[in-house]
This record gives structure tokens, sequence and C-alpha cells, in this order.
């Protein structure tokens, strides 16, 4: 419904195209390659999640990503960015069409996107068949950079498992002895969950039992019970949203607050803090993330003070996704020098390339998958501050099980 | 499992069940009396709790806020009925299902554009704020014993209201043939706005006094539509007791099924299919009673 407003001109827009094609033709047998190559934009498509629950982390995500190429003067390596906006709806139904249509449609040089795992499937799957340049600003979709890993697809954010690992590393180090762990029945949240318990296991951790219950269902007094009358050390937890918001205040109002030791992944605590009463429930509570506040870097302290000037918002862990998508773009074309036919010599260059994230140095692991640290934070008031590493460059799940490697 | 674990998830399986009658009921008594189908009706559970939420910002609590949203969204379901509904009496059920599905497209973008898209939390007020002990780890929130309690009377109110007072037999009546007690002097299309505004501002009131422990969210309707239409047909279409026992069984079986642990030669089917147990439960009980457990006879 929306993707009407973003893509109204269409016509227009194909007018323009055809007459750059058209000069571009006839200057074609003097210029070389490379400035016919330049007079035209570099075509970026995002396929975000415009409406629903998820349009927050959408608008975040673009946002970043404008703010970096805007800090490069909106041009990247001579050529001006131009962007189609695609609303995913986070319908995993309508992904592959929509990835269709930005990539044989629009003819897009690097798709960008999305946010909801299940539409990532779905873009996987035509990004793979048609070799198009892919950046994923967010989905966690362990098989993205393991079974189904390709040279020209890239994450700038996270595996799912890679935001488990850490706290399950954390608890075994600390002689926890065993834990209950509770989550969505759905990937997502069963690969942060297995994440965990790896490492916790590694360590010599023992689960008790695995919770789970059908997405995005939220009545857990039933589960709240079982784990009181199984009594684990610590309970590790997937929820995100609506459903980690209710889950929180559920857990303290079932006095298991201060008796069993709660953590999670990062996005338990993240963008429901300001939810009235969820502060106090969750207040204490240790969770792992890549991001997180009080990172005392130049470079996060200019990125946050800039994104608010020009957002008039706090930056959160989406809009340093889609600013790090945006880098590690430029770096590619930078390398080519503009030349964004030249694939090859673009994913060589994006899989070298260092990225001077707000989060921190990081670099591409050879399935495309952050190389990166993971934070242990911890809530205090309505700020998930960053207490410590819990995982120093990790590269989880290990690129070893990609093919490419 | 422990006997006193057993007794608190049983606890468990009733409250929740007894706040999915609220939300049920509701459905149940259109569904059954005016024959309408209302898709719609999740988007009223979900719209009472957005109210709540930011009716009790202005008005400073949640009670005043919830007597405010019943009178509002019974003034909303009459001018819907008026508007709308009474178009299509006469109609296919399958009109009614386009009108009330375009219905939820429509309050949801409405929710986006008055509301926004954000997850918000309404507080307890401070006298239902404590908690009872249990067990040494588990503690029970006052508040949830107290939505038992309103769905209770409220289950009490309804069942005299229609088998005891005059707008109740109207309403027998005009479930039992319409053009009949029309054609006695009753004016039915009347009755017929005042059941519906009912059932709106049933699902509105669940949605009310759910959303402290709840929580407001974006599309929270819809969960809550499946498992009511679950609830309706097994307890009978229309029977207001056969809400009750389903929405008490579906309570249970949902409770127990996400936490029991039961293996079928080397397969762990429990918890594994806990997504489905309702549904099991459905397809079992219309084997058993195509009509419902408390449905007439087709």
């Amino acid at each position: 419904m929306k993707e009407g407003n973003f893509r109204s001109g269409g016509r227009r827009k194909f007018l323009q195209d055809a007459a750059v094609l058209g000069s571009a033709a006839a200057l074609g047998a003097l210029a070389p390659a490379i400035v016919r190559a330049q007079a035209q934009k570099v075509k970026v498509g995002l396929m975000l999640p415009y409406s629903g629950t998820y349009a927050q982390l959408g608008i975040a995500i673009e946002n970043g990503f404008r703010m970096a190429i805007e800090e490069s003067g909106g041009k990247i390596a001579g050529r001006e960015i131009e962007y189609v906006k695609l609303d995913d709806e986070s319908n995993p139904a309508k992904a592959t069409d929509n990835a269709n249509k930005l990539v044989t449609g629009d003819k897009v040089d690097v798709l960008v996107g999305t946010v909801h795992s299940g539409v990532q499937a779905g873009i996987i799957k035509i990004v793979r068949e048609t070799g198009v340049l892919h950046i994923s600003p967010n989905a966690g979709l362990n098989a993205m950079t393991t079974t189904l890993c390709a040279p020209n697809m890239f994450r700038t954010s996270f595996a799912n498992g890679q935001v488990g690992y850490p706290m399950g590393k954390v608890l075994a180090e600390r002689r926890v002895k065993n834990a209950v762990t509770l989550t969505w029945k759905y990937a997502a949240g069963e690969e942060s969950v297995n994440g965990f318990k790896d490492a916790f296991a590694k360590g010599g951790g023992k689960i008790v039992r695995d919770l789970t219950l059908p997405f995005p269902n939220v009545e857990f007094q039933s589960l709240l019970t079982e784990i009181a009358s199984l009594k684990p050390d610590a309970v590790y937890v997937f929820f995100a949203g609506g459903g980690a918001a209710k889950f929180l205040r559920d857990y303290q109002a079932a006095g298991l607050k201060g008796k069993i030791p709660l953590y999670g992944a990062g996005f338990l605590t993240d963008g429901v803090l300001e939810v009235p009463g969820v502060a106090a429930a969750a207040e204490g509570i240790e969770t792992t993330l890549h991001y997180g506040e009080g990172i005392e870097t130049a470079k996060n302290q200019a990125f946050r003070l800039s994104y608010a000037k020009t957002y008039k918002l706090q930056p959160d862990v989406y809009a340093v996704q889609g600013y790090d998508a945006a880098v590690l773009l430029a770096a590619g074309l930078k390398a080519v020098k503009g030349d964004v036919a030249n694939t090859k010599g673009m994913i060589a260059a994006m899989e070298k390339a260092e990225i001077d994230s707000p989060r921190g140095r990081w670099r591409m692991s050879k399935a495309h998958n952050p190389v990166q640290d993971l934070y242990l934070r911890k809530v205090v008031g309505t700020e998930n501050k960053v207490i410590g590493v819990a995982a120093k460059a990790l590269d989880y799940p290990p690129a070893s099980l990609c093919k490419m490697a | 499992m422990e006997l006193d674990t057993f007794l608190i998830q049983v606890l468990n399986g009733v409250q929740y069940g007894l706040l999915l009658f609220l939300v049920a009921s509701g459905l149940t008594l259109v569904f059954g009396i005016m024959g309408i189908i209302n898709l719609a009706h999740g988007s009223f559970y979900m719209i009472g709790a957005y109210l709540a939420w930011s009716l009790s910002q202005h008005l400073g609590s949640l009670a005043l806020a919830i007597l405010a949203g019943v009178v509002l969204t019974v003034l909303i379901g009459m001018a819907l009925e008026w508007l709308l509904i009474n178009k299509l009496y006469h109609r296919d059920h399958l009109y009614q299902v386009l009108l009330t599905y375009g219905l939820i497209l429509v309050f949801e973008e409405l929710r986006g554009v008055i509301w926004g898209n954000d997850v918000h939390g309404v507080a307890i007020p401070e006298w239902l704020g404590a908690s009872i002990r249990l067990t040494d780890t588990l503690a029970y929130p006052v508040y949830r014993l107290w939505i038992s309690a309103v769905c209770l009377v409220l289950a009490v109110l309804m069942y005299l209201l229609i088998q005891r007072t005059r707008l109740g037999m109207m309403i027998r009546a005009g479930a039992a043939n319409r053009e009949m007690v029309q054609s006695l002097g009753i004016n039915i299309q009347l009755v017929y706005r005042v059941i519906f505004a009912l059932g709106v501002a049933l699902a509105a009131f669940a949605g009310m006094i759910a959303a402290p422990v709840s929580s407001v969210f974006p599309g929270m309707g819809n969960q809550v539509l499946i498992i009511c239409f679950v609830v309706v047909v097994i307890g009978g279409i229309g029977s207001i007791k056969g809400a009750m026992a389903g929405a008490i069984l579906i309570g249970l079986v949902d409770t127990f099924g996400k936490v029991v642990e039961v293996d079928i030669g080397g397969f762990r089917v429990l918890p594994e299919l806990a997504g489905t147990t309702i549904y099991l439960l459905m397809a079992v009980v219309l084997l058993w009673r195509p009509e419902g457990i408390f449905g007439k006879r087709l």
C-alpha cells in the first residue's frame, strides 16, 4: 500500500534515466568507460519496514545510512547516490516479489535491507539468484553467513547466535552452574538461545530446561511458574519489542526478580526502557550486544552528537548498523573509483574493509559477518550502560561453516 | 510436577481463561444473536488498551479512564452499527467478513495516526499493586486475581441480563425470529444496536483491564481475535455458557501445553507443539460435538 508513495514519479524518473542513458551512449564513442560510469548516480535500493511494528527500526537504519553518505558530501568516489525506497511491511510473503522489484525492476546497483529475518530469507533467495550486491543492516539469520553465504552478500549487524554466545561465556566464567532458557519458538529466538547454550556448555554450565512459547504469544504466566519451581541459578531469554516490555514486568510481578537472576540478548532491554514501569523492572539486568550507551570513543561521541542534531533523536543500535552499511558500501565504491559495474573489485575491497564504527572497529569475517566486540551491558535507569567487553573480536557462528571460507 | 506447582498452573489457566471469556463473550453475543461475523472484534480489544493508556494519562487514574473508555466505546459501537453493520443483516457472511476485515485495517491505520506505533505500559493502580507470595520463589500479583474477579462478576451479570430481564427476553426472541419480534411492535433495530455496542464495549473493557498486565502495542488485537474465535466455536456459537466453558478449557490447555513434557516414541510432542494444542482441542471438540459444547444442535 505504502510503496506507492515512495515510488511515485516512477515515469519521470524513467525519462530522466533514459535521457542520461542516451547522452551517455552518445558520448560513448569518445569518453573512456570510467567517465561514462560516473555520469550516472549509484542506485541504492532501501528495502526496509516503513510501516508496522518495525517501522522505527527501518527509519533509524535509513537515517544512519544517509548520515554516513552526507558526511562525505553526498557523493562517494565522485558519484552521487540515488535512493529507491520500498516498504517491505515486515511481510515474508511479499519478500521475494519486493526484492525482485528492486533488483530487476528498478535495477538497483546495491540492495540494502532488512530488519525481519523472514523477509531477509526472501532477499537472500533473490540476491543469490541475480548476484546483485547486497548489504543487510539488521536481520541476524545465522544461515545468511553460514550455509547460505555468498560472495555478494554482506552483513553489518550481527548473527543471532553471535549475540547470545557472549552471555553464555560470561555466565560460565562466573561459575554459574545451571540455567533455564526461554524464548519465542522462531528462528531468531532459537538461534540466540543456541549461541548462549553453546558457550555456556563449553564453560561447564548445564541447561536445566529450554522453555519456549509460540511467536508472538505473550502469555508468560505458566512459564514463570515453571521457572519458579525449577529454581535455576540463571535464566537466559530472547525477547524484543512489546513482548520484551511485557516479559520484564511479568518477571518482576511474579516475584522472580532478585530471586533468580535474569540475563538476555541486548534486544530485551533496548528501546523498551522508556515504557512506564519497565525501567524499574529491568534495573540491574545484564545483557550482551554489539552496542550500548557510554562507549567513550571519539567516533561514537561525534556520531551521537551529529545524529541527534540532524534527526532530533537519540541514535540506537539500528542507526549504527545503517551507518556502517553505508561506510562499507563507500569502501567498496572508492576501491573501484566509482565503477559500480566492477562487482568483483567492490567485493574484494569490502571483504578487506576495516570499519571505524561508533560501536568500535570491526572487520568482515570470511563469511561476510562482522567480527566485532560484544559488550556486557547493565540496565541503569533508562540506559543500557556498557560495563565491559563480554567477547573480544567474536566470529560466531564460526565463518568456517560457510563454504567460501 | 509437584502439587503446589500444579495448583498454581491451574490458577494460571483459569485466570487466563476468564480474561479470554470476557473478550469472547462479546464476539459470541454479536455472532450468535445478530448473525454477524465481526472480524474487527480484536481491534476493539486493542482500542480499549490504547484508550486505557491515553485516558489514564489525561485523567490521572485508571478507574476514571476505564469509565470514560466504556462510555466512548459504547458510542463508537452504536455509531458503527448505525453507519455500517445494519446494512449487513440480510447479506451473505462473505460481505460481513469483507467489511469487518476492512475495519481492522482502518482501525490499525487510525491507531498509528492517533497514538503512533510505540509500545506503552499502563501502571497498575496502587491499591492493587501488591503481590501474594505463594512459594519461596513465586509471588502472584493481586491485580491478576482482581481481573479474574471482575470477569466472574461480569459473567454473572451477563447471564442475569439475558435470562432474567425484559431486554434479555427481547434479545433471545430476536435471535430466534427477527421478523416476528418486529411485527410484535418491538424495535429490533434498537435491540441490535444495543447488543452490538455491548459486544464492542466488552472487548474494549477487556483490553482496558488487561492493559496493565499485557502492555499496549500495535497488532495486539489480532492475537486475541483468533483465540476468541476458537473459544466461541468450541463453546457453541451464541452461547454465553459455552464461551465460559470454552475459555476456561483453552486457558488450561494453553497453560499446560507450554510446560508439560510429553515424549511419544522418542519424539518430543510437548512442549514442541505447544502452538497447536488449542487447535487440536478445537478439532477434537468439533469431532465430538460439531455444534460446540453448548451449541444448539445443527
